[in-house]
């Protein structure tokens, strides 16, 4: 449990330990995102719809209507917590509601990442082998995997 | 979801169907999908609605095993703003009038 990449600290805050390369590569997530979620329409881009789905399974009419009320709200949830995580990117240290953004932001790539390379429960690494062009996006989910995952676990563990 | 814990269950989550109500409520389906972790579910059940992590194990067992889970109930309002929070978090959820 302690020597994982994110723990929970006494005073209630949590400690980062992450290489420079594991910086460098969770640097450029936050502006991705962004770009993602201003610049796409989640009608047209079923990766950036997957972040907003729908509420109702059988009511055009009602999904609408909360696609109106919920959408914005969704959007600028999303949008302060990427610039949470930006204004965080090196610190050593973050406070819970910096983890939540940090987990936010990550998860959602994540939901991304893997809706376009149509993922499984039983997708490996095996099934990107080396040339594929899938296997840079497919590393890159399995290292978010692996920061989601920790970042859980320091938050569901006591102080 | 993807497996990065193991938890045995078999549970069945009985819907009350005793009283009768001047409304039928609404509940809140969380549906599986292959991306989001079976760890960072059982959190966000947590998290959400204050369940205590033995529910809330069950509650993402049933979604894993069984393909969904009804995951809170009431109001259509209410059942709208959990909706929208775990579509926050990332969570495939709909709603529905309860047959």
């Amino acid at each position: 449990m302690a020597r994982g990449p994110v723990r929970r600290t006494r005073d209630g805050g949590f400690q980062l330990r992450l290489s420079a390369n594991e910086r460098d590569v969770l640097r450029q997530l936050p502006q991705q995102l962004r770009t993602l979620i201003e610049a796409e329409d989640p009608a047209t881009d079923p990766a950036v719809a997957r972040l907003y789905p729908p509420a109702y399974l059988d009511d055009p009419i009602r999904n609408l209507e909360y696609e109106r009320l919920a959408g914005d709200d969704l959007t600028s949830q999303r949008l302060a917590a990427i610039d949470r995580m930006a204004s965080t990117l090196d610190a050593e240290r973050l406070t819970e509601d910096d983890v939540l953004a940090w987990l936010g932001v990550l998860n959602d790539l994540r939901l991304v990442l893997g809706t376009r390379l149509d993922v499984t429960e039983e997708t490996t690494e095996d099934d990107f082998p080396a040339g594929d062009p899938r296997a840079e996006a497919f590393a890159l989910y399995a290292y978010l995997t692996y920061v989601v995952d920790a970042i859980v676990g320091a938050l569901s563990a006591a102080t | 979801m993807t497996e990065t814990i193991t938890a045995p269950a078999e549970v069945e989550r009985p819907i009350d169907e005793d009283v009768p109500r001047p409304a039928l409520p609404w509940i809140v389906i969380v549906w599986n999908d292959p991306i989001n972790l079976m760890s960072y579910v059982t959190w966000v059940f947590q998290k959400l609605f204050g369940y205590p992590r033995a529910k809330a194990e069950k509650l993402m067992m049933d979604v894993h095993t069984k393909g969904k889970a009804v995951v809170s109930s009431g109001t259509r309002e209410k059942a709208e703003f959990d909706v929208a929070r775990l579509h926050a978090h990332g969570l495939w959820a709909t709603m529905q009038q309860d047959a």
